[in-house]
């Protein structure tokens, strides 16, 4: 019991990370109806810049919110610069776009920051503070970071004008031009907020996992996973999935198939699940008239 | 009185296959004018010209001075140009309040904006019943009060209106005519309606065009228009 | 025709011309080329994303190296065995498949592909796969009195298939069957009003779309004569839809154009940088869809358009 719960838990912790990157990916798909691939990628680049800045003596917090804006920026930049030339291109060469991008930010970080495998600090105390050990002091405290910035984005998304307007603009762009809201400047909002988030699941899952140029590969497919198990038009019910992947991950790894096969056992109950429920646990379904 | 939007040599085209050719039309400020034609006459493509959307646009369009053409949509809407499109456009996902919002979402004195709230409330009191319920979900004269509410929202200075009263019952078009006038006569917002029921709209209207196969053919006072004898027979069916 | 007869005759040409390793490149871009196609008919003609290719090469190339090394089957014989087993996998998988669309179809198919070099090194089924290791065996010699050394012999062999294949395909694809693929593309609710059945043609689809790739991997299995879990990982799925979107979505002949670029560009960028070659690929990616989005013979067609209008005209008259 005792060892189930503890699994349980990390499941959790883990699918934090992975309902971070859904979030992401989610928002990038409401407003584009594309995957971007390179989500990962990018928060693997972003921990890497996390990484110099703290090896430089920056303070570990101060490094944080520096990571975040430099991600925030790269999303715009790479949304303004990159994708908006091909935004009336065909679908699949959107998706070789992302691709493209993907194995740049894959090797540019092999080559600036080398492919060896580079401890990442955690900011949170080595003894557990709570008297307990089921989570490490570093996944109780990434839990708590992850759902902070959760809650901060769907605050954001609820109740301001301009979380409104990036709904708006994601749903239906004409009727936003309509009432004044410039879509261009809402899609490049989309993609830094989506790179922040990433580089947040980045920076927290670095401790854990090491930081290597591969890092977030492996998370962005449980990312994927989890938005399309809670449904890719719903970023509650995909950051929802995200945790539940966390859980199935660690729970099929811990006592099904062991840590060889827990990725195929994980996604295979996935697409079980779709099978029943082809648009995601939380999918949206509500009667549109027209 | 002098002319809030002048339009002069429109020509307007969707890629290769023109559709609005050498269009000339002014619209009074504090007025209402009445666009009239048959389906596919170009009725839907001039408002979409006018707010540089899905159409290549060349030619003059000025507004209270001012030249649009050429600008992007939403910095035209900005300028105080409120367009309620053909089919609506309603952010079906949104609840009616939220869509609400987002008509005002340009605005920045909060006030006026509650007051605005306050007012189309009044004006339409079925969306206040249902200003939590998702706009997807209204029926379609709900829709279509949203759809006019939401423009009324950004407190346009010119409203474009493309058919109001498409599919819906009578008793609901009169009110929104009704509704439609009393604005005009109450804020000195000016209007541009399209509309397929020529009598309704040169009711309301005090000016009118006439638009066939992409060209203005007639224009003038509304009650002169009502007067043509061939208006009389190709539009108003006597 | 004309143009396929040039391009035929200068493919024969080929190895006589070219020395040994080139000829190896080009044999893989024939093996490409199978792939890239079947990928194409189920993308691009059938408008299911496939992601997860890989999987069915990898299976296509195991199977043929298991009947070699434990059946002792010749090598061309083992083709056709690898091409049913990859339609029959194909089909199935394309059962459940079928209910998903978009995303969800995309990360069913991703995590195929993800999962096949797990899968392929599962220590219970090591015996058959040779776990991590793989599987090595016997490069094929050209049979005895032929005057061609076995890579020429390889790729004038690659080169049969490839033909074969692409008349089958093509063929396939301008018949009844190939308008009902495209029919549930462009519209599955008025296919299936023209009384298509769509969950079937779908499968179907996947099924021949698996086989195309399963032969591409049986002979890149014999003309690498090597397999082992880490030839099949995602990026060869990544690959081949890399190759169809450069080819060009749902034409024939881009297959070529987009094999070409798999097997090449990797190396071309490896050249420039030796340092960081995947950032040349990513960089080389990204510009060939700024140039030409509708891919390689999508702007060869909008090339002859524009030189002479009547073009496609002519053509579709001269179908009929
Ligand atoms: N998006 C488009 N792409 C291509 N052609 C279009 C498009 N929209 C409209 N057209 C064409 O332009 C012409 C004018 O259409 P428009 O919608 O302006 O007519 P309308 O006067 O509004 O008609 P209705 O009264 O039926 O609404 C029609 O021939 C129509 O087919
Ligand atoms: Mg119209």
């Amino acid at each position: 019991m005792q060892a189930f719960l503890h699994q349980l838990l990390s499941g959790i912790a883990t699918g934090g990370i992975y309902a971070s990157l859904a979030l992401a990916l989610v928002m990038i798909h409401q407003a584009t109806h594309h995957i971007n691939f390179a989500q990962g990628e990018l928060a693997m680049f972003a921990t890497y810049i996390a990484w110099t800045l703290v090896q430089a003596g920056v303070p570990y917090w101060a490094a944080f919110v520096l990571t975040l804006v430099f991600a925030f920026a790269l999303g715009v930049f790479l949304q303004n610069v990159v994708l908006r030339p091909v935004q009336n291109a065909p679908f699949f060469s959107v998706v070789i776009v992302f691709i493209g991008l993907l194995v740049i930010f894959n090797s540019l970080a092999g080559w600036i920051f080398t492919y060896t495998v580079k401890t990442f600090p955690s900011p949170f105390p080595i003894r557990a503070w709570y008297g307990s050990n089921y989570l490490s002091p570093h996944e109780v405290g990434m839990t708590a970071v992850t759902l902070v910035v959760l809650v901060l984005v769907f605050a954001f998304f609820r109740f301001t004008n301009l979380g409104l307007a990036m709904r708006g603009a994601a749903q239906n762009p004409a009727a936003s031009r309509l009432v004044g809201i410039s879509v261009g400047r809402m899609l490049a909002l989309g993609a830094g907020l989506a790179g922040a988030i990433g580089a947040v699941a980045g920076i927290m899952a670095a401790p854990i996992l090491y930081l290597e140029p591969n890092m977030m590969s492996g998370i962005l497919l449980y990312g994927l996973a989890g938005a399309v198990l809670g449904g890719i038009d719903n970023p509650w019910g995909a950051a929802l999935g995200g945790v539940m992947v966390g859980v199935l991950e660690n729970l099929a790894g811990a006592y099904v198939v062991g840590t060889e096969l827990k990725l195929s056992v994980a996604l295979l109950v996935i697409i079980f699940v779709l099978l029943f429920k082809p648009s995601g646990l939380f999918g949206r379904s509500i009667v549109v008239r027209v | 009185m002098s002319a809030i939007l002048a339009i002069a040599k429109l020509d307007a085209a969707y890629g290769e296959t023109k559709v609005l050719s050498q269009v000339d039309l002014s619209i009074e400020e504090g007025g209402i004018t009445a666009l009239l034609g048959a389906n596919g006459a170009g009725k839907t493509t001039l408002l979409r010209a006018i707010c540089n959307m899905m159409v290549k646009v060349r030619g003059e369009i000025s507004f209270m001075g001012t030249r649009i053409d050429g600008r992007a949509t939403e910095s035209i809407a900005r300028l105080g140009i409120g367009h309620v499109p053909d089919g609506r456009g309603t952010f079906s996902h949104l609840s009616v309040e939220e869509n609400l919002r987002l008509g005002a979402y340009t605005r920045r004195d909060r006030k006026g904006v509650a007051d605005d709230f306050e007012r189309v409330y009044t004006y339409f009191p079925r969306l206040r019943e249902r200003h939590l319920q998702q706009a997807g979900t209204l029926s379609g004269g709900e829709q279509q009060m949203l759809a006019i509410a939401r423009a009324l929202m950004m407190r346009p200075k010119l409203l474009l209106l493309d058919e109001p009263s498409f599919g819906l019952a009578p008793v609901i078009v009169q009110e929104i005519f009704r509704i439609l006038g009393a604005i005009n006569r109450d804020e000195k917002m000016s209007m541009l309606l399209v509309e397929q029921n020529a009598n309704l709209a040169l009711d309301l209207a005090d000016h009118a065009y006439l638009i066939e196969t992409g060209e203005i053919v007639m224009g003038g006072e509304a009650a002169v228009i009502s007067g043509n004898p061939s208006v009389r027979r190709a539009y108003l069916g006597y | 025709m004309l143009g396929i007869m040039a391009a035929l005759a200068l493919a024969v040409a080929l190895p006589f011309v070219v020395s040994g390793y080139r000829v190896f490149q080009f044999t893989m871009v024939l093996d490409y080329a199978i792939a890239v196609f079947g990928a194409n008919i189920l993308t691009g003609y059938n408008g299911q994303i496939a992601l997860g290719n890989g999987a069915f090469y990898a299976i296509g190339a195991y199977t043929v190296a298991i009947l070699m090394t434990h059946a002792g089957m010749p090598y061309w014989a083992t083709i056709p065995i690898a091409a049913g087993t990859c339609f029959v996998a194909g089909f199935l998988f394309g059962l459940p498949a079928l209910r998903l669309e978009g995303p969800y179809l995309a990360l069913t198919t991703f995590a195929l592909a993800v999962a096949t070099p797990q899968l392929l090194k599962y220590h219970g089924i090591e015996s058959w796969t040779g776990g991590v290791q793989g599987i090595l065996f016997d490069k094929p010699d050209a049979p005895a009195g032929v005057p061609l050394n076995s890579d020429q012999f390889l790729y004038l062999f690659c080169l049969f298939v490839t033909v074969i294949m692409f008349v089958l395909g093509a063929n396939l694809l301008r018949g009844r069957t190939g308008r009902a693929i495209i029919a549930i593309r462009d519209n599955p609710t008025a296919a299936a009003g023209m009384g298509i059945d769509t969950s079937l043609y779908k499968s179907l689809t996947f099924g021949v779309s698996a086989l195309f790739t399963g032969v591409a991997g049986a002979l890149g299995a014999i003309v690498t004569q090597f397999v082992s879990p880490d030839s099949f990982t995602l990026f060869l799925s990544i690959s081949f839809i890399v190759g169809v979107v450069i080819g060009g979505v749902a034409t024939v002949s881009g297959a070529f154009f987009g094999a070409l670029f798999v097997e090449f560009v990797p190396n071309y960028a490896d050249q420039i940088s030796k340092a960081a070659p995947w950032a040349i690929y990513g960089a080389l990616l990204i510009a060939f869809m700024y140039a030409m989005p509708t891919g390689v013979v999508g702007l060869l067609r909008l090339i002859v358009r524009r030189i002479d209008p009547q073009w496609a005209i002519r053509k579709d008259a001269g179908k009929q």
